[in-house]
């Protein structure tokens, strides 16, 4: 077996005819529940629309929802790719607050302050390309680690992401950087046609993961290493090179957030949306990711941000505070692993009763 | 020699144990201070709130379940035992015991909904600690309880010793609950019928439940005990630092998690030992005392945690897996 450490590009050759209904299924994905999603933000809709009559189904309201959820979302989609492989990555918040450190210190620091017009993108740009390859390392080291080496994800970003988070805080003693230039912050918080560029990008992003997912080799090899990685490894794929890539992409997509959050918040941070964390989880689960691994897609995942989003937004011009809101979250999630739970009963029942019946 | 180790302690915490003498002696060549008997009372208080919360997280990762709700319950419980101690001056005992008994009630629903919901217990308790923690803060407004009754912030010092420097090593409160805990723990870990069922059940669910354990009553009683340390914890935790502050312990559960860890205990369940956790901990307090005697910067201690685990882990990984090539060739000679 090839011991690749480095990534390669996506192989090419054919999938195996015997896999083709394998593949067909992950395409079709059988048995997530988008509908039951889309009823339940309909329903979220509708429901504040009655309560918040000429204040919730208004451009400026919609426009402000697209602001918020592009930095969720992008971590969110970084937080998804390894649940589908069947792993999880408990260090995108501190990659992300990494890369956007050493971003925010080369254009505060190291950018001339004397720079205008063209020279200012020039070092966006090199500010971009060193997150970018600080985001590559990250994702290439937790890959070896967790591919090579054969260790938990959970346990390998757990201490990635005390490493990482240890760094960024003790290179930074704890500040926040902040003071980017204005270039950068205009075209970030800009609009065209009134939606927001940040929101243009995660659903350019989530466009691509989905593809990337659903129709390239390298993610239906993502979705059968989530399933079961030993039966995929003796199928003749090699899941440390589809495990390494995971990470990378998971990293990546911290890179392309880091970004997002920094000129949102106009600063960065060692410390900054710690609480994300956990929030990824609850909304990759609530759109319908299987924690095991194997099975999700990306829409159901847009879907269930699309939920998270609505209720914060309806709660918040319905004057509640933000903390009620994260309550609400929680219940959703319950909610809906409750009502899949008695679906699922009642559905296995009913097909027995059924089949007793002819027999 | 090696052997007898072995046998005594098992294998992480034979590894973990020769790092902690290697660190100490490291440690006490290069720094007078360090290991006298004041340095490392104050040690062991500190990480005391650690200890106990690591011990109900321990036995959760045994039965083969993650449980993150623990920081949320142990700030709820802790909250609510204070106000009802400020308000309605309810005494000591009472108190306490409403703090554990809310606590291990909280971690009931936990079981119960990891139960009924039939999914894995990090999903269940993200969600439950949202709720929780969201309810605390929503509800009481963030706002401290800064006039907490004398029985619960004053010091009980329990023995006082005069070293040779003429400082005092004291043995407190939150020291003598840590080590009750951790006797509690291992007792019922390696001494009962739960405990030798809690292995079972994390070593082998369907297993564990075909040979007639009740799942869901062991679960009920692993869940509620990380609740009750938890609202142990959150007393502790107030009786230091002598005020209660709702978020004081949120953002902690992580940290907590890789201590567990490091002791040895796995993530896939049924594996791992109390005393492993020990040295998990001892390891842990040894090296940032350490490091804070010979002057490194506290802000590098997070940077020698990350590589701790990260290099404890990789080598657990190797050894186990060339363990496993030595036994095939075993097999395939014979």
């Amino acid at each position: 077996m090839s011991n690749s450490e480095q990534p390669l590009p996506p192989r090419t050759d054919t999938i195996p005819a015997s896999l083709d209904r394998i593949v067909a299924a992950i395409r079709e994905s059988k048995g997530t529940n988008l509908a039951g999603l889309l009823l339940l933000l309909l329903g979220l809709f509708s429901v504040f629309s009655v309560l918040l009559p000429g204040t919730f189904l208004q451009p400026g309201t919609m426009q402000s929802m697209m602001f918020q959820l592009p930095e969720l979302g992008l971590l969110s989609l970084a937080m998804a790719i390894p649940l589908v492989s069947g792993g999880l990555n408990l260090a995108i918040i501190a990659t992300a607050n990494q890369a956007a450190l050493m971003m925010a210190w080369i254009l505060t620091t190291q950018m001339p302050p004397d720079a205008a017009g063209s020279e200012i993108w020039l070092w966006i740009g090199i500010a971009m390309v060193a997150g970018f390859l600080l985001c590559l390392t990250i994702g290439l080291v937790t890959g070896f680690i967790v591919a090579v080496i054969g260790v938990h994800p959970i346990l390998v970003t757990l201490g990635t992401q005390t490493l990482i988070t240890g760094i960024s805080i003790w290179l930074t003693r704890g500040q926040t950087l902040s003071g980017f230039p204005d270039a950068l912050i205009q075209v970030s918080n800009g609009t065209i046609a009134g939606i927001p560029i940040s929101f243009g990008i995660f659903a350019l992003v989530a466009s691509a993961v989905h593809i990337l997912l659903t129709r390239s080799v390298l993610g239906i090899q993502i979705h059968m290493t989530g399933s079961n990685l030993e039966s995929t490894r003796f199928s003749g794929v090699d899941t440390r090179r589809v495990q390494i890539w995971v990470y990378v992409l998971s990293s990546l997509l911290c890179w392309l957030a880091a970004i997002v959050m920094m000129a949102r918040f106009n600063s960065a941070g060692a410390d900054i949306a710690q609480s994300y964390l956990l929030i990824t989880i609850l909304a990759a689960i609530l759109g319908g990711i299987d924690p095991y691994g194997g099975f999700g897609r990306v829409t159901g995942l847009v879907v269930a941000l699309l939920i998270l989003q609505t209720i914060s937004s309806g709660f918040n011009l319905l004057g509640f505070s933000q903390h009620l809101t994260l309550a609400l979250w929680g219940f959703t999630l319950i909610a809906v692993m409750a009502a899949k739970r008695i679906i699922g009963v009642l559905v296995t029942r009913f097909r027995s009763r059924s089949s007793s019946g002819i027999s | 020699m090696r052997k007898l180790f072995a046998s005594v302690l098992g294998h992480t915490e034979t590894s973990l144990a020769v790092v902690i003498i290697v660190v100490v002696l490291v440690f006490s060549v290069s720094s007078p201070y360090f290991l006298t008997l004041s340095n490392t009372a104050d040690l062991i208080e500190a990480y005391s709130v650690t200890t106990i919360l690591a011990a109900g997280v321990f036995v959760v990762l045994v039965s083969g379940g993650i449980d993150i709700s623990f920081a949320a319950v142990a700030s709820v419980t802790q909250y609510i035992a204070a106000m009802v101690a400020t308000k309605y001056g309810v005494p000591a005992v009472p108190a306490i015991a409403l703090a554990c008994a809310l606590g291990a009630l909280l971690g009931c629903v936990n079981a119960l909904l990891t139960y009924y919901l039939n999914v894995v217990s990090i999903i269940v308790t993200i969600a439950t600690s949202s709720i929780f923690y969201a309810l605390l803060i929503y509800i009481t407004g963030g706002s401290e309880i800064y006039n907490l009754p004398d029985w619960w912030t004053d010091r009980v010092v329990f023995l006082r010793f005069e070293t040779a420097s003429g400082d005092f090593a004291r043995i407190t409160l939150p020291m003598v609950i840590m080590v009750a805990v951790v006797v509690l723990t291992h007792f019922l870990m390696s001494r009962t019928h739960a405990g030798r069922q809690i292995y079972a059940l994390g070593g082998n669910p369907d297993a564990a439940s075909r040979v007639g354990i009740r799942i869901l009553r062991l679960q009920l009683l692993v869940y509620g005990y990380l609740g009750f340390l938890a609202g142990l914890a959150g007393f502790v935790q107030a009786h230091r630092v002598h005020q209660v502050v709702p978020t004081a312990m949120f953002g902690t559960e992580l940290s907590v998690l890789a201590v567990a860890i490091l002791g040895g205990a796995s993530l896939v369940g049924g594996l791992g030992s109390m005393s492993g956790v020990v040295l998990g901990v001892l390891l842990l307090a040894i090296l940032q005392n350490g490091l804070n005697l010979l002057g490194v910067s506290p802000y590098f201690f997070d940077v020698v945690i990350g590589l701790a685990i990260l290099i404890s882990i990789s080598v657990t990984a190797l050894t186990e897996r060339r363990m496993r090539g030595r036994r095939r060739i075993a097999g395939a000679a014979s």
